[in-house]
């Protein structure tokens, strides 16, 4: 096991980060461990929450930020809700997932994709349309099987529905996406110029246009 | 009885696809009680679980636009069926209350969003604002017969000081609606455990393997169905049941209601109107024994 | 008068950030000084018998130290003036530590303000004037509230020292919390063997009145001379001839009363004798559960009774005493722990408190000293102890260790090794605080030779599982969560303060913390005295303890009365209100506003004039504030000795 030099590998500026963006006080945590006794995903984890805890409060930005844990908190706030010293950690589940996208860490492909996916449903339709954020998904996964053994069950139900649900306003949904985008590059930009923000990495993924793709994976049923 | 309950509506995406039922459900139980529901005009989505994966400032602007809106249509407050959205709604709400949050937000909009709007959920404002009593007084049909257990999922009532609703650990909204409706409640004892929310399509396995602790649990405590009041919950029950009982193993037969479905059909609704017929583990033995006794009772009286 | 100035370094404390010497020289230029200078550490006898020679060599006739509070210092100083012939009341303390030092960092600043501050204290003190204080006669009984084991050892170390004592228990019987547990750590030496003889001392002593079942309803007066008014409640038997046979307990037909005294485990009869071992060992009816008191109907107790003692009519009596000194010590209750639902908030029967586990022990407890499930009266096979339910938990508003909670769960997990030889116990904890004589070994003992699984780690969860309870916890040293099957769940409840703590403290006038712990005189120093004097704590009132430490502050205190006792009149604070007779206009305001009720009305050549028991004034100096010609006038705080500090303060 690799010994952790205690001092300098302490980061300073992510400790700070994550205290700003989540508005918690990393020294409160006394590593009752209340939280990884309480977490039901902590069985899929590759670090329990209670140890991202503790690697955030010493400061160990990369080993946190690599964490599959992060991707898979379901934020059912069974963490939050039971912390002796009242710390969101829930809240700092989201905003170390937030640092993990925006420089690039990998994550699980499978969640950010089905997140991505749905983010993008939101984007085109500015509701989510289920089938084109299956398709959407699939096309990103290859994951074909995923499902379809439900439709049979669902389908005849009529609670599925092969058009996306009306709305005028999408373009103004449409907007605040766009915008949120130009908002983070200005912000990245201004990071790098302060040379604080790590090496670059991958990009954030891009949304592709459900109904194209819907085509490809429903190409066997008329679609209007 | 106050009369002139009057909320604007936010039905939420799964409302108009996997969850129509919960809003079929919703919409004809408060006609049926009076309480005049409105239509947020050009609702969008709230953003749920994936906005605030991303971001804070993202997610609390797909709520914001919602907020303003309903705003604009004079209410003072919201209600919408899905906890989900509720969380959504309410943290938009209340992050924006910090002016350099706010200002954050608004920059992602075309205009200044009004979020002053409180939201609650239609459970909310069935318990506090109609009452358990009055609903009681409403039951043509009581559901006797048959032992049902509540299940609340994760984050109906979390954070206890954002939700303000109910016990945090021990929610009781949906147990004494259910009692109130002639039902024999078992207490359920993973109430706010979650049952694997959105993980549905990415990681199947994490869903299998909760929500099959959940129905194990509810078989154990001898619940003949469950009553949830969220889309997510019930679909991981309800329509992934096959899938739990295949990965586990399990022979599961459970019917998984919406509380709003079992709530019409004791205030004597058509099972059509509630969309009885969109659960896909058929409900029928536990309704015919629950229909039976109904008229063993009413035979006796 | 020719003033001398001492400014203390207080080793770095000062000095740090006040430049003392600076101080001193800006002190020579003050009008009146005659004396200046800067001293490492004044409160020392170097630099004590450095004032009383400038007193000497410069004839001065009121000295300046600024220094600490007064609260830590004022007597030293004075006690060293008086040394060189000073009246005690001709010296002033400048506190540039607390109020300068300590809270800022900025050296020029500092020196600035403590110069202000010196030139305040300088000021008033060519205003003061001598005082001389009286002496009175004392009270030398003491009162002891609360028998528990600390008021049990207080009230017999004072009696033992020649003192009569007036003890108050607000239960039917004296033993308090220690009297219902079954063994003590670390010698697992049973509670009751060493509690109950001095339960017997306490209700044979010649020199203690016991009022059992009573409650302290009013305090007045002064230290030395207290009158006590006392609520004896009314009990609905006649205690004078209640021989405690127990045959009313046998048939009353009133078999649900909560069991008080066992802490809920099982029910009681409505009227009863707590338990066997009792002192005074008298019935008493719940009127709440006797069918008689609440629907007229029964009297089955009075029918059986031999000696004819029960009285429905009784009602509560009241009794005044009179004492010189108050011992309070009222102990602790338990966290109401209903507020972790996540534990069950209490729904299932079969968690249950330390305190509950302990009756479950005890031989002369509900069960026989049987470990039961309360559920199903089956014998437990895995036993899971949680430490810190109500202690180090910020959520719930108990951010404070209850410091005994690793000991008596390492003690009951000894213990269920002894009973149930198949058993297996395990503990939930955080970290183990076990600093006291022999206590590490115990529980290391508890680990080593009984087995007992220590996990370190809170738990989230209990939730029932066919008849058992499943325990979600964590273990963070193997860094992940983990699940105990437990038939039995014992949490190890903390300690707040008791019940009524803070409406006791505000009737003796003493202060209390935010958790409505008694305040003491000075954490390190006094250790059981309060700010008031004659009245001192013992055990748990003053914050969670044990049983060595509450019996040695039920000691201490006893040994502070008996040193207070020791002289046959006490001194009066001179620092009271006087009332200047030319100018006062008889309105009467005074009287009305005086919490003490110092002031009386009096007639001087037929008109009505105010005038201040000195004895009973205790110097708070409302009636000053309130006079609207400023005709009283508080000694050595007068108003033309404030306003001289003002107007030091206020030259430019």
């Amino acid at each position: 096991m690799k010994v952790i030099n205690v001092n300098l590998s302490y980061n300073s500026d992510f400790v700070t980060q994550v205290e700003e963006e989540s508005g918690q006080k990393l020294n409160n945590c006394y590593q009752c461990g209340k939280c990884t006794a309480g977490c039901p995903y902590t069985d899929e984890y590759d670090i329990a929450v209670s140890q991202i805890m503790r690697l955030t409060q010493t400061g160990q930005k990369d080993k946190v930020l690599n964490s599959k844990s992060l991707w898979l908190c379901a934020s059912c706030e069974s963490c939050t809700a039971r912390c002796p010293n009242k710390i969101d950690v829930a809240r700092i589940m989201d905003v170390l997932r937030h640092m993990a996208r925006k420089e690039g860490y990998i994550g699980i492909h499978t969640i950010k994709t089905f997140w991505d996916s749905f983010l993008g449903s939101v984007k085109n339709n500015g509701r989510v349309f289920e089938v084109g954020l299956l398709a959407n998904y699939i096309s990103h996964t290859g994951r074909f099987w995923t499902d379809m053994g439900l439709g049979h069950k669902v389908l005849p139900k009529g609670k599925i529905h092969f058009t996306p649900s009306e709305m005028q306003g999408k373009k103004e949904v449409t907007k605040i996406f766009i915008r949120f985008k130009e908002e983070s590059a200005k912000c990245r930009a201004r990071e790098k110029s302060r040379e604080i923000s790590a090496d670059s990495r991958s990009p954030q993924d891009e949304y592709v246009p459900e109904l194209r793709l819907l085509s490809r994976v429903f190409k066997h049923r008329n679609l209007h | 009885m106050n009369t002139s309950l009057n909320y604007a509506y936010y039905p939420g995406c799964s409302s108009t696809g996997t969850s129509i039922e919960y809003d079929m459900s919703s919409r004809a139980v408060c006609a049926a009680l009076d309480i005049q529901l409105n239509d947020v005009p050009d609702w969008s989505c709230c953003g749920s679980t994936p906005a605030h994966t991303v971001d804070h400032t993202l997610s609390s602007a797909l709520s914001a636009r919602n907020l303003d809106q309903v705003a604009s249509m004079g209410l003072d407050s919201c209600i919408t069926p899905c906890p989900s959205c509720l969380a959504n709604l309410k943290t938009a709400k209340h992050r924006m209350e910090d002016a350099g949050f706010r200002d954050k937000v608004n920059n992602l909009l075309d205009k200044p969003a009004n979020t002053q709007v409180g939201t609650k959920s239609v459970l909310q404002i069935l318990v506090e604002d109609y009452g358990v009593e009055n609903i009681k007084k409403k039951v043509v049909k009581p559901l006797t017969g048959r032992a049902v257990g509540a299940y609340y999922g994760c984050i109906l009532n979390r954070p206890a000081e954002l939700m303000q609703f109910d016990d945090r650990e021990h929610p009781m909204a949906m147990d004494n609606i259910m009692e109130a409706l002639g039902a024999t409640v078992v207490a359920f004892p993973l109430k706010v455990e979650c049952c694997g929310a959105s993980f549905g399509i990415p990681r199947k396995d994490l869903v299998m393997r909760l929500s099959g602790k959940l129905l194990d649990t509810a078989k154990g405590i001898g619940a003949m169905a469950l009553v949830t009041a969220c889309p997510l919950c019930q679909m991981n029950l309800d329509m992934r049941q096959a899938q739990v009982n295949n990965a586990n193993d399990s022979h599961h037969d459970m019917p998984i209601f919406y509380f709003t479905q079992l709530m019409g059909l004791a205030l004597g609704l058509t099972e059509k109107e509630l969309g009885i017929d969109k659960l896909c583990v058929s409900p029928r033995t536990v309704l015919d024994a629950m229909a039976s006794e109904q008229s063993v009772k009413e035979r006796a009286a | 008068m020719k003033i001398g100035v001492f400014v203390c370094h207080c080793g770095s404390n000062i000095e740090a950030t006040v430049d003392t010497a600076a101080v001193a020289a800006a002190a020579r230029q003050f009008p009146g000084v005659a004396f200046a200078t800067d001293t490492m550490y004044t409160c020392s006898e170097p630099g004590q018998d450095e004032i009383v020679a400038a007193i000497k060599e410069h004839n001065l006739g009121g000295v300046v130290v600024a220094s600490c509070t007064p609260r830590m210092h004022e007597q030293t100083f004075r006690r060293t003036v008086e040394r060189a012939g000073l009246n005690r009341y001709l010296f002033e303390m400048a506190n540039i530590r607390e109020h300068v030092s300590w809270i800022g960092k900025d050296r020029e600043a500092n020196t600035n303000k403590s110069i202000d501050l010196v030139r305040m204290a300088t000021e008033k003190l060519t205003h003061n004037r001598p005082l001389y204080s009286k002496k009175f006669d004392i009270n030398k009984r003491v009162l002891v509230i609360g028998g528990g084991v600390a008021g049990i050892q207080a009230a017999l170390d004072c009696a033992d020292g020649g003192l009569e004592v007036v003890m108050v228990e607000k239960t039917s019987t004296i033993g308090g919390k220690m009297a219902k547990l079954d063994k003590t750590f670390p010698t697992v030496d049973c509670s009751s063997c060493i509690l109950g003889p001095r339960m017997v001392d306490v209700a044979q002593h010649p020199n203690i009145t016991l009022y059992a079942y009573s409650e302290i309803e009013e305090i007045n007066g002064y230290v030395g001379n207290f009158e006590i008014k006392v609520k004896k409640k009314a009990t609905y038997v006649d205690w004078d001839l209640c021989t405690g046979c127990g045959i009313c307990m046998e048939k009353c037909p009133s078999k649900k009363a909560t069991d008080f005294f066992n802490e809920g485990i099982g029910k009681t009869t409505a009227i009863n004798i707590p338990f066997p071992q009792a002192i005074p060992k008298k019935a008493k009816i719940d009127p709440a559960f006797c069918t008689k008191l609440t629907k007229g109907k029964c009297g089955v107790c009075a029918k059986v009774c031999p000696s004819g003692c029960i009285n429905y009519e009784m009602q509560d009596e009241f009794i005044t005493e009179k004492v010189g000194a108050i011992v309070t010590a009222t102990g602790f209750d338990l966290f109401d722990w209903s507020v972790y639902g996540e534990y069950g908030g209490g729904r299932y029967p079969d968690v249950i408190t330390g305190l509950q586990y302990e009756r479950m022990l005890s031989a002369s407890g509900p069960t026989g000293g049987h470990i039961k499930r309360p559920s199903d009266g089956k014998e437990p096979k895995n036993i899971v102890f949680i430490q810190c339910v109500g202690s180090r938990d910020k959520s719930v508003g108990r951010p404070y260790c209850t410091g005994f909670c690793c000991m008596y769960t390492a003690k009951q997990a000894i213990l269920t090794k002894d009973h149930l030889p198949e058993s297996q116990s395990y503990v939930f904890y955080m970290d183990i605080r076990a600093i006291g004589k022999l206590y590490d070994e115990f529980t290391r003992r508890a680990m080593e030779e009984y087995d007992t699984k220590y996990i370190r780690g809170r738990v989230s969860m209990i939730y029932p599982k066919g008849d058992k309870l499943l325990v979600r916890g964590a273990d963070t040293l193997m860094g992940s969560q983990v699940e105990v099957d437990a038939d039995l769940v014992v949490l190890a409840v903390g300690a707040e303060a008791a019940a009524g703590a803070s409406k006791l403290a505000e009737k003796l006038r003493i202060s209390y913390d935010t958790y409505g712990f008694y305040m003491e005189g000075h954490p390190k120093l006094k250790p059981v005295e309060t700010n008031t004097a004659g009245v001192y704590l013992a055990g748990a009132c003053q914050g969670p303890k044990d049983i060595p430490s509450s019996v040695a502050q039920g000691s201490a205190a006893a040994a502070k009365v008996l040193g207070l006792f020791s002289k046959d009149q006490l001194e009066s604070d001179p620092q009271v209100s006087i009332v200047d007779i030319k100018r006062c206009i008889g309105c009467g305001k005074c009287i009305k506003t005086c919490p003490y009720g110092a002031i009386k009305e009096t007639e001087l050549r037929g008109m009505v004039k105010a005038d201040v028991i000195e004895t009973i004034c205790q110097g708070c100096g409302i009636c000053t504030s309130t006079c609207p010609q400023g005709a009283v006038q508080l000694q050595h705080f007068t108003d033309n000795q404030i306003l001289s500090e003002v107007n030091a303060l206020c030259q430019f």
